[in-house]
């Protein structure tokens, strides 16, 4: 069988290779606001972090020449801003949403702002595994280079489910997301566990930025990321909380994002337009779906009020 | 008389000497002296400020006492923190679960435990786990996310995990205000068999003398404050007791006319909704309220009480059924009610009844402050409507202008009542209208909502008091799983068959 007898499978198979691709990000935002509100609060600040952690990851892998610095550099970026987000929200009177905003706007700010320089020069990019090896169609071969930050990403949601289940720490950050005053009794400061789940999410944005800057689309512009940090919170709840859940639904809206593309490669050109908005229009139904009025939401932490 | 310093198993004894707490220029604690026996099960009764709580918070060592000593086991001690309570071996019962309602019970002992381990061996501390429930009288389910389990079952885990983390005196907050009878006699009976056998000693604060007669040995009573009395339970009389606690012979609850209802206000016909979770509903086949008579409806909480009040106020949804008020369909709106003489009264006022930030004159407006299309409000127009019924009430605030926020809880119910009992009543709806109320406030508020029935208005009381029940009520309903099962005349209601039925045994 050659390439073209794969005829219309070409398409299931685009979009699953577009799914991985483009759902990394997802993942790792997902993840990182998993965490986030695991332990009682809200960072809707992690698209700025993620466009910082893009920023920064290019910046790093082009002055040093390793892809893998900038990421680093990245997750370090992306933890200062959940310090900060942090740090503020443990003020008295402060609202963690406002300033979750704030912090968007600021963390886009910033990285347009050092990121001037960086639009031109080409950095090195992150490696990927051919995990199509055993097959040799090559639109198989091509769908199956699964790049390194997803499998890490896929791994870290398994990982960060049984870190909940059978951690002290993981315990922790569910204890404090059911209440600051159960955690007082336990002797646990809830300020200091939301303070570093926060920061913890953001490292994980910005590794998920990296993805964006030095995989794919894998150059550094303004336009790099179309939201992807906030849907990933609505992809949270539509996950119910739950890492391995996370990366589901991660996949499901990579795969959203990469039908527009997969049908344009065999010759669909109508609806472009409309297929692009998929993402979108996912996220809306989905979240409309999820809810109910007369019902709470199962599996919410109960510090974030949701079901109040 | 010498005291032994603790059992043989273990269960020590606690003395307080002239404990004295002040802050500032209050006296919340004053020269307070307490003797409990090792194996003992000591009451600790008194009014809502009479200084329990500051007393056991300086046992437990939340605070530091002003003067005064604290003996554990003979010794005594300096209590600075939970930490060195604890490491005496004293644990708290709080009258408000401190289990984390989204871990299951192994999760909670576990992560309760100061050498908690970091990574969890979840095989080898099940295996432990059910070996050490093997040697308790009692058992909780391992395995549950405790907000899911039954009150009663959480307040058995409570006094496990304590046992568990090898607290050998207890100090139990009210440890029965969330259970139905049944469940509170099953606990403290529990209770009660660990301190014989000499496992614990036990400081219990209660309001409830039933539970002294039944289950305690020793009794002390506090009053603003001060040692007001005590002794053996045998020995004082509720009436006694009770004079100890307030100072003055108790109240009468209000008594029963003993008219016949008249006209049916409020009818519900086979109203069904969805609760909370989404996962149970409830179905109320038929509940009729006449105008002149108090009907009750009993029940443990989260029986589907509160979801039929939201029902009837129209904050959820119906899937089925209607409600019908004064012959009309009722659809819960402004005008509706206005209409009707319909008046609410939802458990928690404060958060449910209420605009926290805004002033007590404008709170106690709502029902009034647009009669007759008005656009223009007039604050001086609020004020003097308010001025009047405020003092009716006796809500005591600082000025009718404060948020009503600051009031403490008696009074933000009184002004909530102000408001609802004030022009034509014709139907009231109340949920737990005393909770966390005192003695004193209590009674009055009480006395208000009988007033309202004799002056003819229609009056449907959901509680989870029984006694406030049995009290108040011409008609007694109990509610289990969504549903009416029980219905009697106050006169005929039987007290044991209510507390089967609450507990949902047929």
């Amino acid at each position: 069988m050659t390439g073209e007898e794969l005829g219309l499978w070409g398409v299931p198979l685009a979009i699953l290779a577009g799914a991985i691709r483009v759902s990394t990000p997802f993942l790792f935002v997902a993840l990182g606001e998993c965490l986030t509100e695991r332990s009682g609060r809200i960072n809707l600040g992690l698209e700025g972090t993620l466009i910082f952690g893009a920023m920064t990851a290019y910046a790093v892998a082009y002055e040093t020449g390793s892809p893998w610095l900038g990421v680093g550099a990245a997750a370090f970026a992306g933890a200062g801003f959940g310090l900060v987000h942090g740090a503020i929200c443990g003020l008295r009177g402060v609202n963690d949403i406002a300033i979750g905003i704030a912090l968007m706007l600021l963390g886009m700010g910033l990285a347009f702002f050092f990121g001037k320089a960086y639009v031109q020069p080409v950095a090195p990019q992150l490696p990927a595994v051919p995990l199509g090896f055993w097959s040799d169609i090559p639109q198989v071969r091509a769908a199956l280079e699964v790049n390194a930050l997803f499998i890490v990403g896929a791994i870290l949601a398994v990982v960060m489910a049984w870190m909940f289940r059978a951690t002290r720490a993981g315990l922790i950050v569910r204890v404090v997301g059911d209440g600051a005053e159960p955690a007082r009794a336990l002797g646990v400061d809830p300020l200091r566990v939301r303070t570093l789940a926060t920061m913890a999410g953001g490292a994980l944005s910005g590794v998920g930025g990296a993805h964006l800057s030095l995989y794919y689309p894998g150059s550094w512009n303004e336009g790099i990321s179309s939201g992807q940090g906030l849907m990933a919170v609505a992809l949270v709840i539509f996950a119910r909380w739950s890492p391995v859940n996370c990366f589901w639904a991660a996949l499901l809206f990579g795969g959203a994002g990469a039908l527009g593309p997969a049908l344009q490669s065999v010759g669909v050109t109508e609806g472009r337009h409309l297929f692009g908005a998929a993402p979108y229009l996912l996220t809306l139904g989905l979240l409309i779906a999820a809810s109910s009025p007369a019902r709470s939401l199962a599996g919410a932490p109960a510090a974030l009020g949701f079901n109040r | 008389m010498t005291l032994a310093a603790a059992t043989q198993l273990g269960a020590p004894g606690l003395e307080t000497v002239g404990l004295t707490m002040r802050f500032g220029a209050f006296t919340a604690l004053e020269d307070v002296s307490l003797r409990v026996a090792p194996g003992t099960v000591h009451a600790l009764l008194g009014e809502n400020g009479a200084g329990k709580s500051t007393l056991v918070k300086c046992v437990m060592g939340v605070q530091r006492p002003s003067a005064g000593q604290i003996m554990v086991g003979g010794r005594e001690v300096e209590i600075g923190s939970p930490r060195d309570a604890h490491a005496l071996g004293l644990g708290m019962v709080y009258q408000h679960f401190t289990l984390v309602p989204s871990l299951n019970a192994a999760e909670n002992l576990v992560i309760a435990r100061a050498d908690a381990p970091s990574v969890i061996d979840w095989g080898k501390e099940r295996e432990a786990l059910e070996a050490f429930m093997d040697r308790m009288p009692f058992r909780a389910p391992l395995g549950t996310p405790v907000g899911r389990l039954a009150a009663g079952e959480r307040q058995r885990l409570e006094i496990l995990k304590q046992l568990y983390l090898g607290r050998r005196f207890l100090i139990l907050d009210e440890p029965t205000s969330v259970l139905t009878q049944a469940e509170a006699d099953e606990a403290l009976g529990y209770i009660r068999a660990l301190a014989a056998e000499g496992r614990i000693t036990v400081l219990m604060i209660t309001h409830k003398f039933r539970e002294v007669d039944a289950f305690c040995d020793e009794v002390t009573v506090l009053r603003r404050g001060r040692h007001a009395g005590g002794g053996r339970a045998g020995d004082l009389s509720h009436e006694a007791m009770a004079e100890m606690m307030i100072g003055a012979p108790p109240a009468r609850p209000p008594a029963r006319t003993g008219r016949t209802p008249g006209a049916a206000a409020l009818s519900v016909e086979g109203v069904r909704a969805r609760d909370r979770s989404g996962l149970k509903s409830i179905d109320i086949s038929a509940l009729e309220v006449r105008a002149g008579e108090i009907v009750g409806i009993a029940g443990i909480s989260g029986n589907g009480q509160m979801e039929l009040v939201e029902a009837l106020a129209g904050q959820r949804p119906k899937e089925a059924g209607r409600v019908v008020v004064m012959g009309a369909p009722f659809g819960a709106t402004r005008g509706e009610a206005s209409a009707h003489g319909v008046r609410w009264l939802p458990e928690e006022p404060l958060r449910n009844a209420c605009a926290p930030g805004m002033s007590v004159a404008e709170n106690v407006a709502f029902r009034a402050f647009d009669e007759g299309g008005r656009f223009w409000l007039s604050p001086s127009r609020l004020r003097r409507a308010a001025e009047p019924l405020v003092k009716a009430f006796n809500v005591k605030c600082a000025s009718i202008d404060a948020p009503i926020s600051t009031l403490s809880g008696g009074n933000v119910q009184r002004a909530a009542l102000a408001r609802e009992l004030t022009g034509d009543v014709r139907l009231l709806i109340c949920a737990n209208p005393c909770f966390g109320l005192d003695f004193g406030a209590a009674g009055e508020i009480r006395a208000r909502i009988a007033a309202a029935r004799d002056a003819g208005a229609a009056v449907l009381l959901i509680s989870e008091d029984l006694d406030e029940i049995l009290d108040l009520a011409d008609r007694v309903l109990v509610m289990s799983e969504g549903r009416i099962a029980y219905e009697a005349a106050a006169a005929a209601a039987d007290r044991a068959e209510i507390g089967r039925r609450m507990a949902g045994k047929h």
